[in-house]
């Protein structure tokens, strides 16, 4: 069998039985990069040097008893995370040449567990975008359809995973850049509760709503790397601290006495006739497997569009005031005084998408306006909140689409950006409430396509939504279909 | 809600964005498509609602006073696009 | 330009002061000042992407500690705001700061105007932000060069309410509430080192009016002499130009100490929109009430407390009080030489005139002083107990100010040593009086004043030495005996 194949599981199984060595299993994931990634665009940066002599010490790890579920794990990581010396772009021309004097607390984490980061996955650039397409390296294309746009904005993390270019990846969602593109492309993506991972050394868009997260085929496989990459964080103030549990024993086949909402807000009459079907099978699974479904309503939801594209431009705009080419990054030709440096090199570093979003965010804040849209939309956000608080009295988990429809072809809304804003309709919410989210395939459209289902939790009960999606998967087929490369 | 090509370009001088004739259109009615999704919040009655600023609710961490050694400064330093005798270069500040 | 009496000058400052921790407020980076530039410098406060700040302990401490100390209310729930503006010292393009809800509110402390009378002024706000960097413009060719060390620096912001209304006031409470903080050994107080910065708004009204004029900020004030005379120029620049028919323009200016005048800011012209909004990456500080309570129990006596026990309870003057409570180094020299023997009064009249009268002359500061409190109170001590006289005190005061030493080794090396022994004391009476029937005589006839003659001839007799007090009592004794 090809090991490029095998589930997270399946591989350390063979790894602990020295059936394959982490250099071989390193090597061939490198190969098969080399074939695919000019296809699929997955990787700006590719590590061989730095993922051997990982695969290297995991070996000796190995052979010392010191390994890890994830020792020698080749794994994919958004191009947001600060890799010391290692090129961290963020998808901008503002970063193209950035190298971080510092690890991120994440990729700290997966090193330390002997992971092997083959690289650093394309992104929307800065995070913004639902479609890959913004990135100053390119746009991604799906592996299930290269025509077609794999989500983003952890599209790379998406694509390079589901053509099989890592074993797992890592991904930021802030109004679901996990969730839906894990959705497109097939595979399980989990948003934790906001805190639940630290954010330190995560390149930030919207402090208040970034959440780093797992990208996996299986459940099983995010239940390992959460436990890994989980965890209170001094160097951030935003960190929880709680008892990480252990994922993979609160991990369940059945779900007998389990109670799942269906908000009917999230099954607009707009909604794609197959993804409702899909979601309607779905339930009669999970009915199957001992759950029972309850109807329920979070009337705010229709306010998430609006109250994130204040919130999160707003956040944007001053945390994307740092790139004036002083330090680094990113500086002008020539500029003839300071006000030319800093117009000049934000005009020219940053792409039209990230400037929308600054203008926008800097326009909510200005004097005059704050209280109208900024306050305004902090306290609706207090609403939106409250709908899953309450609603949460009567029910263990939700379940709702991730995305409206399938995967869209490429420049369909490039242009239109409240069109595309509206493709993250049914996971920014999860975010604006701080919520865990997970998204794992449940059927497929008549052409081929994946589509995907949430499930949201409580704060903090990430391992209820991954024993419900693990039960799923345990009795459907869909997080085993592969793309046709 | 619609926005001004003027109004456009004074947020673009807080931003230190340069737009030039070409984006500005463009932006102009992006922006007030996206101000126009906004403006739905207005039928909300918020009134008693306190803002949320945090996705949960819980207190600052605080770390002891301790003096941690710094290792990164010539790398840090290496990152930048223009340095002179441990400065950050720039052109001349006007006060 | 000449001071018009139909004025009134409204002033408000406010003061940034930075604390003293050793650690930056937000990362661990030292806030030693000196270093070579960028050598106090990480990731988090040179605002490196992806890196997150944490709140050092300590200022908070210090917050609520200056808080408690000008009766201020403390919060316990504030937030920390991010404020947005571009400049090259300002690493991440915002300051993080507090805006709407700061650690402290409703404070105040007295000053004593010009006129003795006490005046009570109010403190808006106390928050803390973070300090920016600095830039070096001088000597360099077309550029200027960015040091961010003193980024990151934690900051007091200390707001009070328009309520002075001369320059002298203005001087008073900088003076009062630095003395506060250097009590509370929270900031260093040195102004040419720029821990402790002042902004000055100035307007001025007509006698009676109610509403305030239009102000202006005064910047680049960098001792209270600056603060004061910025404040004066300002006033009487804003007094001829209303007078002249004209309207004051809400600017911000700078001083220029040098040519005694203010100018203009150039490059900040442009109108600010500060786009403040709660700091994302910082949840609301939540303070108990135990840890404010703890707090105020450590809190030390602070200048006006003890000025006033001062002069209840050790019956000094007002004016004594004032001097010795003035700082925090001169009321610790005071309660040692006291806790060392000396009477308070004494102490009090000798730090005050003997000590504070030579180091103005040598124009030094209390802490520069050669004479120990352990050694002025053994002094005072000696004095009080007739082992030398007040004239001998001094005569070794001098030595121990320009030499410094302990007043024993003084007295033994130079001889001093007062006789106070009874016995001999009279027998060199007796020998003075026969030596001199004539004034003994007039004595007795009633010339008292002769009484003063014959101190002289035995003070003479004995070098000085002899207890001036036993001397009078002993003569006394034997002429009316
Ligand atoms: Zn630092």
């Amino acid at each position: 069998m090809d090991p490029t194949q095998l589930s997270l599981v399946q591989a350390h199984a063979w790894l602990s039985s020295r059936q394959i060595s982490a250099r071989e299993l390193t090597a061939a994931f490198l190969e098969r990069i080399d074939r695919l990634n000019p296809r699929i665009n997955a990787y700006i940066t590719v590590d061989r040097e730095g993922a051997m002599a990982a695969a290297q010490r995991a070996d000796d790890r190995f052979r010392n008893g010191t390994a890890t579920p994830l020792t020698g794990i080749p794994i994919g990581v958004k191009d947001l995370f600060c890799t010391e010396n290692l090129t961290t772009t963020c998808g901008s021309k503002m970063l193209a040449r950035f190298r971080p004097p510092y690890e991120s607390t994440v990729t700290r984490k997966l090193k330390e567990a002997g992971a092997v980061i083959l690289g650093k996955t394309n992104m929307d650039e800065f995070a913004m975008g639902s479609s890959n397409e913004t990135s100053f390296f390119g746009p991604v294309r799906n592996p299930w359809d290269t025509e077609r746009i794999p989500g983003g904005s952890s599209g790379g993390s998406a694509a390079a995973l589901a053509a099989r270019m890592a074993m797992a990846t890592i991904g930021s969602d802030t109004g679901g850049s996990i969730r839906q593109p894990a959705a497109l492309t097939g595979l399980t993506g989990l948003k934790p509760t906001y805190g639940r991972i630290s954010r330190f050394g995560m390149i930030a868009f919207a402090s208040s709503l970034d959440q780093a997260g797992p990208m996996t085929w299986t459940a099983e496989d995010a239940a390992i790397m959460l436990r890994v990459l989980a965890g209170h964080d001094p160097k951030d103030s935003t960190s929880i601290q709680a008892e990480v549990p252990d994922y993979v024993n609160t991990l369940v086949n059945r779900l007998d006495g389990l109670r799942i909402g269906i908000p009917e807000e999230y099954f607009p009459d707009s909604l794609d006739r197959e993804t409702r079907h899909a979601l309607e099978e779905a339930q009669q699974v999970l009915r199957d497997l001992g759950a029972s479904m309850v109807s329920v309503s979070l009337p705010h939801t229709r306010y998430a569009i609006p109250t994130y594209y204040i919130i999160a431009p707003a956040e944007a705009s001053s945390n994307l005031a740092r790139y004036d080419g002083i330090r680094f990054g990113y500086r002008c030709e020539d500029p003839k005084d300071l006000k030319d440096l800093y117009t000049r090199t934000r005009s020219e570093g940053f792409g039209a998408e990230v400037k929308r979003r600054i203008m926008l965010g800097t326009y909510v804040l200005s004097s005059g306006y704050y209280d109208a849209y900024y306050r305004k939309a902090q306290k609706v956000r207090r609403l939106i909140a409250r709908d899953f608080q309450d609603v949460y009295t009567g029910v263990d988990l939700l379940l709702t689409p991730t995305t409206p429809g399938t995967a869209f072809p490429l420049g369909e809304k490039k242009d239109d950006p409240v069109a595309m804003y509206l493709s993250d309709i049914f996971t920014i919410n999860v975010n604006l409430a701080g919520l865990p989210g997970l998204s794992l395939p449940c059927g497929r459209d008549h052409q081929g396509l994946p589509i995907g289902m949430q499930l949201i939790a409580p704060v903090l009960k990430e391992e209820r939504l991954l024993a419900a999606a693990h039960a799923f998967q345990s009795a459907t087929p869909w997080h085993q279909r592969k793309p046709e490369l | 809600m619609s926005i001004t090509a003027d109004t456009v370009k004074h947020v673009a001088n807080l931003a230190r964005l340069k737009l030039d004739e070409r984006e500005l259109a463009p932006l102009v009615q992006q922006l007030s498509n996206i101000l126009g999704l906004v403006e739905q919040l207005k039928e909300l009655d918020t009134e008693a609602v306190t803002p949320m600023s945090h996705a949960l609710d819980m207190p600052i961490p605080e770390r002891p006073d301790l003096v941690v050694p710094i290792s990164t400064r010539e790398a840090m330093l290496a990152n930048a696009p223009d340095t002179e005798q441990g400065y950050f270069r720039v052109p001349k500040i006007i006060e | 330009m000449t001071y018009d009496p139909n004025y009134e000058t409204v002033i408000g400052l406010e003061v940034h002061a930075q604390m003293v921790t050793r650690s930056k407020i937000f990362c661990g980076c030292s806030t030693t000042f000196g270093a070579e530039p960028n050598q106090q410098v990480c990731p988090v406060c040179a605002a490196f992407p992806g890196v997150l700040p944490v709140l050092n302990s300590e200022l908070v401490s210090m917050a609520i500690k200056t808080g408690l100390a000008i009766q201020g209310s403390i919060r316990t729930r504030s937030e920390f705001a991010r404020k947005n503006y571009f400049y090259p010292d300002l690493p991440a393009g915002y300051q993080i700061s507090q805006f709407e809800l700061p650690i402290i509110e409703h404070g105040q402390l007295h000053i004593v105007t010009d006129d003795g009378v006490r005046k009570r002024i109010g403190i808006t706000r106390i928050h803390m932000e973070v300090d920016a960097g600095k830039s070096v413009h001088e000597g360099i060719q077309g550029a200027s060069w960015i040091d961010l060390n003193r980024t990151g620096t934690p900051l007091l912001e200390i707001v009070s309410e328009p309520d002075l209304r001369s320059a002298q006031e203005a001087g008073e409470y900088l003076k009062k509430l630095r003395s506060i903080l250097r009590y509370l050994q929270v900031c260093d107080g040195n102004m040419e080192e720029g821990s402790f910065r002042c902004d000055a708004n100035v307007s001025v009204r007509k006698l009676g009016q109610t509403a305030f004029g239009t102000r202006t900020e005064l910047k680049n004030l960098n001792s209270i002499r600056n603060v004061m005379r910025a404040i004066e120029y300002e006033a009487e620049r804003q007094i001829d130009s209303l007078e002249s028919g004209g309207r004051i323009v809400q600017e911000t200016r700078l001083w220029d100490a040098n040519q005694n005048t203010s100018r203009p800011m150039r490059g900040k012209e442009e109108a600010h929109d500060y786009r403040y909004f709660p700091e994302p990456d910082l949840p609301p500080l939540v303070i108990a009430q135990e840890r404010i309570d703890t707090i105020a129990r450590q809190l030390p006596e602070l200048p006006d407390a003890k000025a006033e026990r001062y002069r209840n309870d050790l019956g000094l003057s007002e004016y004594d009080a004032g001097v010795l409570t003035s700082s925090r180094e001169m009321a610790m020299f005071f309660e040692e030489t006291v806790s060392r023997g000396a009477q308070p009064k004494a102490a009090a009249n000798w730090i005050s005139v003997e000590l504070l009268g030579r180091l103005n002359r040598g124009g030094m500061e209390i802490e520069q002083s050669k004479v120990t409190p352990e050694q002025l109170g053994r002094l005072l001590a000696l004095m009080q107990n007739n082992e030398i006289s007040g004239k001998m005190a001094k005569q070794i005061f001098d030595i121990m100010f320009e030499s410094g030493g302990d007043p024993d080794t003084i007295v033994q090396e130079h001889g001093f040593k007062q006789v106070s022994d009874t016995a001999a004391i009279a027998a060199i009476v007796d020998q003075v009086l026969a030596d001199n029937p004539l004034q003994v005589q007039q004595y007795r006839e009633g010339k008292t004043k002769v009484m003063g003659f014959l101190v002289g001839q035995i003070m003479k007799a004995t070098q000085g030495k002899a207890n001036p007090a036993s001397v009078n009592a002993i003569l006394q004794e034997k002429l009316s005996g």
